[in-house]
């Protein structure tokens, strides 16, 4: 724990000197940036005259809805294209901070999200738009009979685990230290979905990942719910980037995000309202 | 030791048990040229395969070692066929041009390869090297490696390494192109003692007609994969029967018809000789019985003078060799006094002359 | 006749000296621009983002970051699976490099290849392969499993294994080249003194070849050191088991970029000294 609270101050540290350079750096171009900011601000949702290319980076396990959504934006505002970026939230976060061009960030935990809000890097506040819960994935048909999160522990059992430095890792530990669980996991995967494609080729039994990654594979694994999961409930936050090349395009697609009718495709993938 | 030295080229004595020595014919089809040659020869003979580059003595030599396997023929070695043994199994030692010892083994442990190979013991195999070693002076060599040996005392490991297999066919490929022409000629004459007192078949590939001549009993010339002459040094050097072979020997050959002592040439001229022959005939002479004059020569016989034009000019120690063209291609020598006497220069006109005593005429 | 022997320039002793009086000169005269330019910069470009982790390395901290269990595990875990794979490599990539280099069989072109797609294979995609192949349910891998009860991913062996298939494709074209290059003839001088080909390979190619190999050992040991994709695909994450140093390198990177440059900084010391130690070789060979 106390290795764990050093660290975070350590980051804090280093983040507010990045910050603080990072602002001298773009002093000279700010006011040109904030005058377009402020000038299309009032035009956000309703107005049909976005235009243009944006870039979204978004968590891995928003890949699936996410496109669906970025497809739509594209139709309701033709002349749009939407470019993603999915992987893990952890690089994409790095590669805000690090400067990557990008318009909205869309996070799969709030403590990745601050990384880059640390940094000042985001133009306003996050704002969690859907919540992801743990379910451990299993073979088809769940040939091992595995109903909880203790039935991890048989001997014999090849159970893939995401690794504690990212959002699906931590949260499984939360999970397992509330159900007072000790699991020796047969590898800690660098993200979710590497861990439940171990799961899909069956090299491993059974995986501990996202409700939506489990509605994803399909018919690949199968989904076991586990009430331990209530523990770790993982908020989404999404975000429009201060350097956003296309800020009012980007605010567009982060409105259908939290739209009525973009909380449908999500809860269809697997998430719940937040 | 049987005696090295015999003078006879035909080697095919009658035996009991199939003639003892190397009785082969080797053919080799490689796209676009074949190989197609016999080779006889008794114990203690040393027969060199003489020719131009590319006429195929490489290749037989291979196929002799089996390290290119015959398309058809016959190799039997003192009556043992020998076409489907692998190299390894040859009773056949091979000196390669460039020697080819192993730069990572000392002399002695090159030396002691093939014994090892051919099931010695490491501690019996060294004390063979050793002794083979010795018998080529080569004593306070044995620890060094290849690479500090000069080309003479790297030629000889590389025959004793040959000969340490104790071999029945003794191959060597250019055994003295690797040496520059100082260390050459003791070379030459070491191998010619070496060469003596190796009682089995060595055969030898040389493009040099001196080494062929001094180390061989017999030559066996070759042009585009085809024996063209072959006997004695002697008897190859006095009666050329191919333009390279004339060439090597370093004499002017013709061919023509004779009737008595006129010789009407092929290539147009008629030359007069002393023999008197009919028929077919080689006329040959060597380089130095050409004389060369700037203006016709007054008052001398019209006969062998023929009008040339110097197309090149070459220096060859003392001696300078004029290639001319004109009415009779020839070769003529000189001496760098009179060369310069009479101006000579590629395109000068000169008349030459070639005295009927110093022509030589036989039978084609 | 003598003109054979006449051109007597003493060839012997003209080699050495006059060769590296010329490098001097040249040296001396200066290097063209168009060439020096872009070799600054191509040396800028690969030796600045090392300076850059050496002036960022959080030197303070080392100490502290250095003495975890974790980083000495992985770093052990490393060394051992890199030196395991590059034997591997060199147990069955030298006899493939021989057959490759020195025999003709029908397909040859295509199999050289092949050898080589692991070289332009993504690593993560050669893991995918791996898994496919090797995998508990995989091609082979499922007889493997049912029949031995042997199952490679999430094992130290699997390490191995992942590192062997990206790296002994370098090893393989390194001794290939070395073996086309060298004198078959050497290996027919020995058939003719009664050498086998396989005694003719090991008593005098394998020696001549020695330095070649070497190299490719050496090449093939840093690509197996820096393996990632095809290693954390086939093989997992595991500390002390599976997880290499590039592996834990990637994790802390997550969220503790300290000590990923620390880890960084571990394993770019660790190669410099082995390849420093393997300099001579290298410089001879290459």
């Amino acid at each position: 724990m106390t290795r764990s609270v050093r660290r975070t101050r350590r980051m804090l540290q280093l983040a507010g000197a990045g910050a603080a350079a990072l602002m001298a750096l773009s002093a000279c171009s700010s006011s040109s940036d904030s005058k377009d900011a402020s000038g299309s601000s009032d035009t956000s949702s309703a107005s049909p005259k976005v235009s243009g290319d944006i870039t979204v980076f978004a968590a891995a396990s928003l890949k699936e809805s996410f496109t669906a959504l970025g497809k739509e934006f594209e139709q309701e505002h033709p002349g749009t294209k939407v470019n993603f970026n999915f992987g893990g939230s952890d690089t994409l976060a790095a590669s805000i901070t690090g400067g990557a061009p990008a318009d909205v960030f869309a996070a799969a935990s709030p403590k990745t999200m601050k990384i880059v809000t640390d940094k000042g890097d985001a133009a306003g506040t996050p704002a969690t738009f859907v919540r992801n819960q743990l379910e451990i994935a299993t073979l088809p048909g769940n040939p091992d009979k595995v109903s909880s999160l203790k039935d991890l522990t048989k001997s014999g059992l090849k159970v893939v685990l995401c690794d504690k430095t990212v959002p699906c890792g931590a949260a499984a530990q939360k999970t397992l230290d509330a159900g007072k669980v000790e699991l020796t996991p047969a590898s800690y995967e660098q993200d979710v979905k590497s861990a439940l494609t171990k799961v899909e080729l069956k090299e491993a039994d059974a995986a501990v990942v996202y409700k939506t990654d489990v509605k994803a594979a399909g018919g690949k694994v199968e989904g076991v719910e586990f009430p331990e999961s209530a523990e770790a409930i993982n908020d989404y936050p999404i975000v429009l980037l201060k350097d956003a090349p296309n800020a009012e395009a980007a605010k567009a697609f982060i409105a259908l995000v939290q739209s009525a009718e973009g909380q449908k495709v999500l809860s269809g993938a697997g998430f719940l309202k937040p | 030791m049987t005696n090295p030295h015999h003078t006879t080229a035909d080697d095919t004595h009658p035996h009991p048990q199939g003639p003892p020595g190397l009785d082969a014919h080797l053919v080799v089809d490689r796209s676009g040229f074949r190989l197609d040659v016999t080779l006889t020869a008794a114990p203690g003979d040393v027969v060199a395969l003489l020719g131009p580059n590319g006429a195929g003595k490489t290749t037989a030599l291979r196929a002799l070692a089996g390290l290119t396997p015959l398309t058809e023929g016959h190799l039997r070695l003192d009556g043992t066929a020998l076409e489907d043994t692998p190299p390894e199994s040859r009773p056949v030692g091979v000196v390669f041009q460039d020697y080819l010892l192993f730069p990572h083994l000392s002399a002695l442990d090159n030396v002691a390869f093939g014994p090892r190979c051919r099931g010695a013991g490491k501690a019996e195999a060294r004390t063979q090297a050793a002794a083979w070693l010795e018998r080529m002076g080569l004593s306070g060599h044995a620890g060094v490696k290849p690479r500090r040996l000069s080309g003479g005392q790297a030629q000889r490991v590389a025959l004793a390494r040959a000969l340490a297999t104790r071999p029945r066919l003794l191959l060597l490929d250019e055994p003295l192109a690797a040496l520059d022409a100082r260390t050459r000629l003791e070379v030459r004459a070491q191998l010619r003692r070496h060469l003596a007192e190796f009682e089995a078949v060595s055969v030898l590939v040389t493009h040099d007609p001196l080494d062929a001549m001094v180390l061989a009993d017999r030559l066996v010339v070759v042009e585009h994969g085809r024996v063209v002459q072959e006997g004695t040094p002697a008897d190859i050097a006095r009666h050329p029967r191919t333009d390279y072979i004339a060439r090597l020997v370093g004499l002017n050959l013709y061919r023509g018809q004779a009737a008595g002592h006129a010789v009407r040439l092929d290539a147009g001229p008629v030359i007069t000789t002393t023999e008197e022959l009919s028929g077919p005939v080689f006329v040959a002479f060597p380089p130095s019985a050409v004389t060369l004059f700037r203006d016709r020569p007054s008052g001398a016989s019209a006969r062998n003078l023929w009008r040339c034009e110097v197309a090149g000019l070459e220096t060859q120690g003392d001696q300078i060799r004029a290639d001319l063209t004109g009415e009779l291609p020839l070769a003529a020598d000189l001496t760098t006094v009179a060369a310069a006497e009479l101006d000579l220069h590629p395109g000068a006109s000169v008349w030459a002359t070639v005295k009927a005593t110093q022509t030589h005429a036989y039978p084609a | 006749m003598t003109s054979l022997d006449k051109p007597g320039v003493v060839a012997g002793p003209r080699s050495g000296r006059p060769r590296r009086r010329r490098v001097g000169a040249g040296g001396r005269r200066g290097v063209p621009l168009p060439l020096l330019l872009p070799a600054l910069v191509a040396l800028a470009f690969l030796l600045l983002p090392l300076l850059a982790l050496l002036v960022r390395a959080p030197w303070h901290s080392l100490p502290d970051q250095l003495t975890s269990t974790e980083v000495w595990q992985a770093l052990q875990l490393s060394l051992v699976t890199a030196t395991a794979a590059t034997a591997v490599s060199l147990v069955l990539g030298v006899p493939l490099a021989w057959l490759l280099a020195r025999t003709e069989f029908p397909g040859r072109r295509l199999v050289r290849a092949l050898v080589t797609l692991p070289l332009v294979l993504p690593p993560v995609v050669g893991g995918v392969a791996l898994l496919l192949a090797l995998g508990r349910n995989g091609v082979i891998g499922q007889w493997l499993d049912s029949w031995f009860g042997i199952t490679l991913p999430f094992t130290t062996t699997g390490v191995v294994i992942a590192e062997a298939f990206v790296a002994m494709p370098f090893l393989v074209i390194s001794v290939e080249g070395t073996l086309r290059a060298a004198d078959p003839r050497y290996e027919e001088a020995a058939t003719t003194l009664g050498a086998s080909r396989f005694t003719a390979f090991r008593r005098v190619t394998l020696p001549l070849i020695a330095p070649g190999i070497a190299a490719g050992a050496v090449l093939a040991w840093a690509r197996a050191l820096g393996e990632f994709g095809a290693t954390i695909t086939f093989a997992g994450n595991f500390p002390g088991r599976t997880q290499t140093m590039p592996l834990a390198v990637y994790l802390a990177l997550q969220n503790d970029p300290e000590a990923a440059i620390a880890l960084s900084l571990v394993l770019l010391a660790v190669s410099i000294a082995v390849l420093a130690g393997l300099r001579d070789r290298w410089m001879t060979t290459s």
